[in-house]
């Protein structure tokens, strides 16, 4: 809080120490700042400099020094996990046609039908990737997929999956039907209410005592139910946030217009209330790709599970701290680079649209 | 109509992929054969009784026990996936029908089969045991007082810990985990004094995942033997019997002396018991809905129990295991071939 | 006719609610009768039972007294204690340390502002249980074993198995030296009012709270001294005596907070950020300083949009409590995981784990609709 004002026609240098040490309480807060620093520098020491980047043997990975050997040596287990190596190739276009379809997809210029038709595409193109079986490719069961394709995976197809559920939860909140509107509440506060935690257990465990006994659905799908419902919960909540600030006049124009519900909807409420909510719609999105993680709990072989078994190797001398940093990393890249490229995306908005 | 089409385009392909209907009401039997393949639920990795090798091929004793099965009822033992499975997934998983069969890493009690589960035929017999690092110079339960100890939650052993605690007052501390990589993990990083589980799980641990495995010692926790038993979902006896002579096969081969490398000449021998056991005296395999030459078939892919344990758990392994309990009845263990007739 | 009545929006509405209601009436039908025929069939043993039966599994580490011979209900009740536990200490340092960070990226200073900004950044970008999973492998490789504990304050011990330090031991009349005490502190802030008014307001603190702790020290050692140190000693494998935190309970503890504090902060700045600039020049015009302003003027006008967000975040601070499951700490889920594995009893466990945790999320948003309520009247 110190707001000096007085001193703003200094030079930089003179300007910058004046803030930091220009009163008692700059003083203080520099100390601290410098104090965490400082703090820091052992880190420092233990990641960079005294790191192993290299090693003949796993054993010669002792001493101070991070073990960053262990994550090239781990680096095909962490990423795709039991994948047959041979079909590798598979799991890595996989892993590049996510990216290219969420790159296409932060682009609010591309959006209408045309690119949920490329998403269906792209989606049923990955499947058939990771799971195989025809055209030649060698079958993989659900049981092998493993690693950031899984991760990937699970995360765009929970969303996905979710997003028409969400619409129609988030209308029917806002809604004039009185048995609709209670049964959106009573859902979407009931799975708001519940840790996904619960819902994967009820998905992993009880979900085949609801269903008639011959129907196996196998448990990466039962994980993704689960996540599709909680992340259905949640958009509907931000989508319903679009819709509460939309101006009435635009449906009932619509209706004077004599257009259809479901079509005023799809051309003109929905592309308005979405365009509204962009920010906490890429925050729904950042959270669900860090909620993929928890599916570890119900034992599907994600990228931290990965990782959390390759630390188990005892050649290699006590790993864990590297592995969890090699894959908080990835998830900090794809999340921190989602919200940066999006918040790219809005300015440029912003500032065509005033110029 | 045109934006319908859409939706039904993007869930199509998931929906066919994720959700597989099985034809109505039918014995697991016609299940398995229908399906071509035999599902079984696997532990979350005890290299030696059930692990994925570094090509993410399962192997270990109980994976070849549900290989025996796979070749009983496909004829083929490469016809089975491993679900890995954690402690409180694989009871619900086998009720609920995720797998066919749910080998061994469950004790046989009296609770668990009262409820919901059939046990089929022993194929390991082990005590719960404790491994400590010889560093702590304890080599028997009654000098534990005060340790702390790894424990995996979905096991007897939470109970078997408290039971030795009172029994001794040794005030133990559990450490709960609920993942077996985590509560091993843990027991190595030096989080807990001891690590209990049955003993022949902790000697794959310690050749698998300690540095030195000199450095530990094991010994028991209670007196007391436990029957470790693939089991099965209750309500399909013969499926229970198809898995339980599945395994017999193994263990009746082991006391014919019928090996891999002689299974095929044995088809000769005069001995009518062998005769009948080989399907070549037909009978036995109907009876079950098998083919008749199912143990031979058995036999020739994976060899006898005395074979499949040298080679996973035995004196080929690195896990260096004494027969122990598991030896044939005549050699003083405690498996008993039962009559193929 | 048929026609005009189809038409008619409001008939054609009731008859889509009513279709729907139907709907989702058959579906649970068909649910309920699936699980019914299912657990029949696969002779799973249903009803809740089991609940007064002795759970006899161990654990680790309880806030009410628990022994293996208690009953699995109380074991729920243990599970449920130690998630309440869990969420109530996170809560209370999340918001501090949310509250400190909000400060320091609001704050012109330079670099203390940058540094919180990219706390806020990197612990909001990456996955709450990876979080935990390496704060618990910290936890459990960094610190020596206990034989060599390191002992940076006499009676304190850093090693693999949590912290241990001095704990109070409450003898035969320790009761009385508290009752005892209080009184002597109230009887002291009293006369120190009506000290002469030329004695500064430090001084008669400091007076008075010196007054104060050697009388309380005199009726401490009048009364056979009752209240104690203990320090933890090492015997034999482990500490005994003392308080201990476990190292799973320590790393949830920071693992949450830290992670919580982000999200706090970033809400907690927003509020600020909503007062208006007004406020603040209104503030310097009257004289205040900047802390003052801040403390006294903004902050508590901040607090009204806080408040539900807030919430919120404590909610799901709550709901995140059961990560705690994958480093071993004994809150709700992983009793219901163990109480699954004893009884087999998936279905009831799982209820009750969902029924806590939406009897707690309820209550919470319906306590905080009543706070906002109040808060929101206070407005003028």
């Amino acid at each position: 809080m110190t707001r000096s004002k007085s001193i703003t026609s200094a030079a930089f240098p003179l300007r910058l120490v004046a803030r930091l040490w220009g009163d008692r309480m700059s003083a203080v807060l520099t100390l601290v700042s410098i104090a965490i620093l400082v703090a820091l520098v052992p880190v420092f020491e233990w990641a960079i400099l005294d790191a192993h980047w290299a090693v003949a043997a796993p054993a010669d990975c002792r001493g101070g020094g991070a073990c960053w050997a262990f994550i090239a040596a781990k680096l095909r287990l962490i990423l795709f996990g039991l994948y047959p190596p041979e079909a590798q190739w598979r799991a890595i276009l996989v892993i590049a046609l996510i990216l290219a379809l969420v790159l296409l997809t932060l682009s609010p210029r591309l959006w209408g039908g045309r690119l949920m038709l490329v998403w269906s595409a792209g989606i049923a193109v990955m499947l058939v990737l990771m799971g195989g079986g025809i055209f030649g490719l060698s079958p993989v069961p659900t049981s092998k997929w493993g690693g950031l394709p899984v991760t990937l995976l699970l995360a765009v197809l929970s969303l996905g999956l979710a997003f028409p559920f969400a619409v129609i939860l988030a209308l029917g909140r806002r809604g004039s039907l009185p048995v609709v509107r209670g049964l959106s509440i009573f859902l979407i506060e009931i799975v708001r209410g519940l840790p996904l935690v619960g819902l994967l257990f009820v998905a992993a465990i009880l979900l085949p005592l609801f269903l008639p006994a011959d129907w196996t659905i196998d448990k990466l799908g039962r994980t993704l139910a689960a996540l599709t419902v909680f992340a259905a919960a949640y958009l509907a909540e931000v989508i319903r946030g679009g819709l509460q600030g939309l101006p009435p006049g635009q449906v009932e124009a619509a209706q004077a217009l004599g257009i259809p519900y479901w079509k005023a909807v799809w051309h003109i409420v929905l592309p308005q209330a979405i365009q509204k909510v962009i920010p906490p719609l890429t925050n729904t999105a950042i959270v669900m790709v860090k909620n993929t993680s928890l599916v570890l709990i119900v034992g599907v072989f994600d990228m931290l599970s990965a990782a959390r078994s390759a630390a188990t190797d005892p050649a290699w001398p006590a790993p864990s701290i590297e592995a969890y940093l090699f894959v908080a990393g990835i998830y900090f890249i794809i999340c921190f680079g989602i919200a940066r490229y999006s918040r790219h995306l809005e300015t440029g908005i912003k500032s065509r649209s005033q110029s | 109509m045109m934006d319908h089409l859409k939706l039904t385009a993007l869930l199509a392909p998931m929906a066919s992929l994720l959700l597989a209907t099985a034809a109505q009401a039918a014995t697991t039997l016609e299940t398995v054969k229908e399906r071509g393949r035999l599902i079984c639920g696997a532990s979350q990795g005890t290299p030696g009784f059930g692990a994925p090798d570094g090509d993410g091929y399962w192997r270990g004793l109980d994976v070849e026990t549900c290989r025996a099965v796979a070749v009983a009822v496909l004829g083929d033992k490469d016809a089975v996936d491993f679900v890995p499975l954690s402690g409180q997934q694989r009871i619900p998983a086998l009720q609920t029908g995720e797998i066919d069969v749910l080998p061994r890493t469950l004790t046989w009690t009296l609770q668990r089969d009262a409820n919901g589960i059939n046990f089929t035929q022993p194929n390991y017999f082990e005590y719960t045991g404790f491994m400590m690092p010889k560093s702590l110079g304890i080599a028997k339960v009654e000098d534990m007082a005060g340790a702390s100890v790894c424990v995996q939650t979905g096991s007897t052993t939470e109970v078997v810990v408290n039971d030795v605690s009172t029994k001794h007052q040794l005030d133990l501390q559990p450490v709960v985990f609920d993942n077996t990589s985590a509560a091993r993990q843990a027991f190595f990083s030096g989080r807990c004094d001891a690590l209990i589980t049955d003993a022949g799980a902790l000697a794959s641990v310690r050749a698998s995942m300690a540095k030195n495995p000199d450095d530990y010692i094991i010994f028991p926790a209670t007196p007391y033997v436990d029957a470790l038993t693939p089991a099965v979902r209750q309500g399909d006896d013969q499926w229970l019997d198809i898995v339980r002579w599945s395994i017999q096969a193994l263990i009746a081969a082991e006391n014919f002396g019928i090996t891999q490398a002689n299974a095929e000449e044995m088809l000769q021998s005069e001995d009518p018991r062998i005769a009948r056991f080989l399907g070549t005296d037909p009978g036995n395999g109907t009876a079950l809905g098998l083919k008749d030459d199912f143990a031979y078939q058995i036999i020739k892919a994976l060899g006898n129990y005395g074979e499949m344990f040298d080679r996973n758990v035995g004196e080929h392994s690195p896990l260096k295991l004494e027969r122990g309990y598991n030896a044939l009845y005549k050699d003083g263990g405690l498996m008993f071939p039962l009559a193929f007739q | 006719m048929l026609r005009t009545l189809w038409y008619s929006s409001r008939l054609r509405g009731w008859t889509a609610q009513i279709a729907l209601l139907g709907g989702l009436a058959c579906l649970l039908w068909w649910i309920g009768g699936n699980t019914i025929d299912n657990l029949a069939e696969r002779g799973i043993r249903t009803g809740f039972g089991f609940l007064t039966r002795p759970a006899r599994f161990p654990i680790s580490e309880t806030v009410v007294a628990y022994t293996p011979s208690d009953s699995f209900l109380w074991a729920y009740v243990v599970g449920v204690a130690n998630t309440i536990w869990l969420s109530v200490i996170t809560i209370g340092l999340a918001t501090a340390g949310g509250l400190a960070l909000a400060l320091a990226r609001l704050s012109a200073h330079p670099m203390l502002s940058r540094l919180a900004a990219a706390y806020v950044t990197v612990f909001r970008n990456i996955p709450l249980i990876v979080q935990l999973l390496f704060c618990y492998g910290v936890a459990t490789s960094v610190f020596p074993a206990p034989r060599l504990a390191l002992n940076p304050l006499p009676g304190v011990f850093l090693s693999l198995r949590g912290v241990y330090a001095p704990a109070l031991t409450l003898g035969q009349g320790a009761g009385w030296v508290f009752a005892l005490s209080a009184l002597l502190a109230a009887a002291f802030a009293l006369t120190a009012r009506r000290w002469p008014a030329n004695v500064p307001t430090a001084w008669r603190v400091t007076g008075a709270s010196g007054l104060w702790v050697l009388a309380s020290i005199v009726v401490w050692w009048l009364a056979g001294r009752p209240i104690g140190l203990e320090s933890p000693v090492l015997t034999g494998l482990n500490f005994r005596g003392g308080s201990y935190l476990s190292p799973e309970f320590t790393a949830i503890i920071i693992g949450l907070s830290l992670y919580t504090a982000a999200f706090a902060g970033e809400i907690i700045r927003g509020g600020i950020e909503a007062v208006g600039k007004g406020q603040w020049e209104g503030g310097r015009a009257l004289g205040l300083t900047e802390r003052q302003i801040m403390f006294k003027v903004i902050l508590p006008q901040a607090l009204r949009i806080i408040v539900p967000p807030m919430t919120s975040q404590y909610l799901s601070t709550v709901k995140n409590t059961t990560l705690a499951v994958a480093v071993g700490y004994p809150e709700l889920g992983l009793i219901v995981n163990t109480v699954i594995n004893q009884t087999g009893q998936a279905l009831e466990s799982i209820m009750i784990m969902l029924g806590v945790f939406l009897t707690i999320s309820l209550s919470v948003s319906l306590l905080m609709n009543w706070f906002n309520a109040r808060i929101a009247l206070v407005e003028r």
